[in-house]
C-alpha cells in the first residue's frame, strides 16, 4: 500500500467522517482513495473548488460536529493558512495533512521538507500553534493519523500530519488498528446544532474588538499551547547514548540518516540521531541534556535549513550545530551524510 | 387591546450597531421573521460574513458561525453536508460576495448546495469606510474612486444575481429592494421563498437585497432611500432571475 493510501485508510479507521480536497501532486492518492472508500464507510467526500474553499468547508463541517480532515501539498497549504488561523482562533478540532513538495512558488513535485516553517511557525496571522506530527514510516503515518483525531478532540485544536512526497509515494507493509473506528464525536457545548428553542444561541467566532477581551482569549490559547508542549512532545532517540556526533532529522530524511549512523558505527565512529516526531511542540528537551560524549550536532533536512533554528535554540550554544541540506526535490544519499559527518568528526567542519 | 405588531423572537434584545438609516437592520428582521414563521429558529445555523454584518450573530436568535472574508458559502457547505437536516444560510455583503468571495459563491451555486444566501448589496464597502466595490455604480463617488467610478478604468458594476442565475445548478435567484415598505413586503416574500426552497431540498437559493449605506454614500437616510430608487434599481432590475418550477 502506498503511503498516501495508508494515511487515507488510517483516517477512515480513525473515525474520519468528512473529507474535502483539491487535486495537487504528490497527495492525490489521498482524495482519490477517500472518494472511493469514505462513502462506503458512511462518510462524505467532497471535491472543493480550491484549497481556500476546502479549509473553510472543513471549518463548517467540524463546527457542526464532523470528524473532518483535508489534505494538500505545499502551495495548497499556503492557500489554506488564513483558514488555519481561523480554526486555531475558534479552537475547532480537525486534521490537516501536508504531503510536502519543493518550493518556493510552484517549486516542484518531488519530495521536500521546506514547509517546516509553514508547519511550525503558523503561516497564518496571529499568535497560535498547531500540533505537527511528523511520521517517518508508513506504519507511523497510519498510527499518527489515527492519533491526530484524538489529539484534535482532546485539545480542541487543528492537528497537522507532516508527510512528504517520498513517504506519500513509497510502499511498505502497514498494520492498522481498527478498534477505534466506531467512536462518535461526543456532543460538545460549542458544536452548532441549532438551539432547539431550549438554550441560548451558540456562536463560533474569532472577532474580539475589545483589546482586553482579545488579550484574555489569546492568553487562554497560550495556556493550552503550554499544556500541549508539556504533555505531547515526542521524539525517537537512536544510538544517542554515547554519540560524539548527534544528527537531528525528521520524516523521510531521518530514515536516510539512520543508514548513515549505522554506516559511521561500522567505520568506528559514534553517531546518533534525534528524530522529532512532533515538530511542534519541538523536542527541545532531547537537546537540553545532551550526552557528555556529544561534541557536535548536525541537522539534516530536505530544505535550506529550517528546523535548524529550533535545534540551535534547543542546543543553546553548548556545542556547534552544523547543517546539511538538499532541496528542490533532491534527496540526500547516506554516503553524502557520512562524508559530511566524517568532516565534522575530523574537525574540518567547513 | 389586540396586538397587531410585535418584535419577532428571531431577533435578540441586543441593540444593533448599525448607522441610522442603514437597511442591514431591516434585512435582519426579514430573516428573523421568516425563520420564526417557518418554525426554524431552533433548527438553523447561520454564517456571518466579514462586513458591517459580522456581528449579526449578536442580533439573530440562531446558532451562528463567523466566516473569513468571502468564505461563508464554503463554510455553509461544510455545515450543510454535515447536518443536512438543519437550515443553513449565509448573510453576505457585496464586498464579501461579489469581490473576495466570487469563487465560493459561484461554486456553492455550481454544486447546487442546498443553502440560502442573503446578499446585501449596498454598492459599497461599508465597514472599511466607503471604498469602491464591484457593485459600485458608474460615476458613484467612493473613498477609492474619489472622482466617481470610471467604467473605462474599473469596468462596469457586476450584476451578481444575473450571473448566478446562469449557473446550471442554481435553483432560486431573486433581486428585491429595501427602500420602501411596499418593496420590503416583497422582499420578505422572496426571503420566505428562498428558505422554503431549502426546506424542499431544491438546492441553492439566493436573495439579493438592494440596500442603503448612508454613511458610506455620504447621504442622510431619506436621501439614501431616494438615491437607491433613482440609481440602483435602473441598473439592478428587480425580479426573479431563476426559480424552480413550482415555487
Ligand atoms: C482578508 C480580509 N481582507 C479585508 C478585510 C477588511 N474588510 C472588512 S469588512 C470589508 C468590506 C465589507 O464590505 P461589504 O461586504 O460590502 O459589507 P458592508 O460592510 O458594506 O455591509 C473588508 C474589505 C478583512 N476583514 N479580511
Ligand atoms: S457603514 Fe453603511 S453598511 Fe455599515 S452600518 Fe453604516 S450604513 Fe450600514
Amino acid at each position: 500500500m502506498k503511503g498516501n493510501e495508508a494515511l487515507a485508510l488510517a483516517a477512515i479507521h480513525g473515525g474520519c467522517t468528512h473529507f474535502f480536497g483539491y487535486p495537487i501532486t504528490p497527495q492525490n492518492e489521498i482524495p482519490e482513495f477517500l472518494a472511493r472508500e469514505l462513502p462506503k464507510a458512511g462518510g462524505l467526500f467532497l471535491q472543493a473548488e480550491s484549497e481556500i474553499a476546502a479549509v473553510n468547508m472543513l471549518y463548517g463541517a467540524a463546527a457542526a460536529g464532523a470528524r473532518a480532515m483535508i489534505s494538500s501539498s505545499s502551495p495548497g497549504l499556503a492557500l489554506m493558512q488564513e483558514g488555519i488561523s481561523m480554526l486555531a482562533a475558534t479552537e475547532i478540532p480537525c486534521v490537516i495533512v501536508n504531503v510536502m513538495r519543493g518550493g518556493p512558488g510552484l517549486g516542484g513535485i518531488q519530495p521536500a521538507q521546506s514547509d517546516y516553517f509553514q508547519m511550525t511557525r503558523g503561516g497564518g496571522n496571529g499568535d497560535y500553534r498547531i500540533i505537527s506530527l511528523a511520521p517517518a514510516t508508513l506504519q507511523e503515518s497510519a498510527e499518527m493519523m489515527q492519533e491526530a483525531f484524538a489529539l484534535a478532540q482532546k485539545y480542541r485544536t487543528p492537528v497537522f500530519i507532516v508527510s512528504d512526497g517520498m513517504l506519500g509515494q513509497m510502499m511498505e507493509p502497514v498494520e492498522l488498528n481498527k478498534s477505534r473506528s466506531k467512536e462518535r464525536v461526543a456532543e460538545q457545548p460549542w458544536i452548532l446544532t441549532g438551539h432547539h428553542n431550549n438554550r441560548s444561541p451558540r456562536t463560533i467566532k474569532s472577532l474580539r474588538l475589545d483589546p482586553a477581551e482579545l488579550e484574555i482569549h489569546n492568553l487562554r490559547l497560550q495556556e493550552k499551547y503550554k499544556r500541549i508542549s508539556q504533555a505531547e512532545v515526542r521524539f525517537e532517540a537512536y544510538r544517542e547514548v554515547d554519540a560524539e556526533l548527534l544528527f537531528c532529522a525528521f520524516g523521510s530524511t531521518a530514515r536516510i540518516v539512520k543508514n548513515s549512523v549505522d554506516d559511521l558505527h561500522q567505520k568506528g565512529y559514534r553517531a546518533g540521531l534525534i528524530r522529532p516526531q512532533t515538530l511542534w511542540p519541538f523536542p527541545a528537551l532531547a537537546f537540553r541534556s545532551l550526552p557528555k560524549s556529544c561534541r557536535s550536532v548536525i541537522c539534516v533536512e530536505m530544505n535550506c535549513g529550517q528546523m535548524l533554528d529550533d535545534v540551535k535554540l534547543a542546543v543553546e550554544g553548548r556545542v556547534p550545530v552544523h547543517f546539511y541540506g538538499r532541496c528542490g526535490g533532491m534527496i540526500p544519499e547516506p554516503e553524502e551524510l557520512t562524508a559530511r559527518a566524517l568532516d565534522i568528526l575530523s574537525g574540518d567542519s567547513q | 387591546m389586540s396586538v397587531i405588531f410585535s418584535k419577532t423572537s428571531g431577533l435578540t434584545e441586543t441593540a444593533t450597531h448599525y448607522c441610522p438609516g442603514c437597511t442591514h437592520g431591516i434585512a435582519h428582521r426579514l430573516v428573523a421573521e421568516v425563520l420564526e414563521e417557518l418554525g426554524l429558529l431552533g433548527e438553523t445555523i447561520g454564517c456571518a460574513s466579514v462586513g458591517c454584518s459580522i456581528l449579526s450573530y449578536n442580533y439573530l436568535n440562531v446558532d451562528m458561525i463567523e466566516c473569513s472574508h468571502g468564505r461563508a458559502p464554503a463554510v455553509a457547505t461544510g455545515i450543510k453536508r454535515t447536518v443536512p437536516e438543519k437550515t443553513v444560510f449565509t448573510y453576505q455583503g457585496d464586498g464579501d460576495l461579489a469581490s473576495i468571495g466570487t469563487a465560493e459563491i459561484v461554486h456553492a451555486a455550481h454544486r447546487g448546495e442546498n443553502i440560502t444566501v442573503i446578499f446585501v448589496n449596498n454598492a459599497i464597502y461599508g465597514m472599511t469606510g466607503g471604498q469602491m466595490a464591484p457593485t459600485t455604480l458608474a460615476g458613484q463617488k467612493t473613498t477609492t474612486a474619489p472622482e466617481g467610478r470610471q467604467p473605462e478604468f474599473s469596468g462596469l458594476p457586476l450584476k451578481m444575481s444575473e450571473m448566478l442565475a446562469q449557473v446550471p445548478s442554481a435553483s432560486y435567484v431573486e433581486r428585491v429592494s429595501l427602500h420602501h415598505p411596499k418593496y420590503i413586503r416583497k422582499a420578505k416574500k422572496a426571503v420566505l421563498r428562498a428558505f422554503t426552497c431549502q426546506m424542499e431540498h431544491r438546492g441553492f437559493s439566493l436573495v439579493e437585497l438592494l440596500s442603503t449605506c448612508p454613511t458610506g454614500w455620504g447621504l442622510d437616510p431619506i436621501d439614501s432611500l431616494e438615491w437607491l430608487e433613482a440609481n440602483m434599481i435602473p441598473y439592478y432590475p428587480l425580479g426573479v432571475f431563476r426559480a424552480p418550477e413550482e415555487v
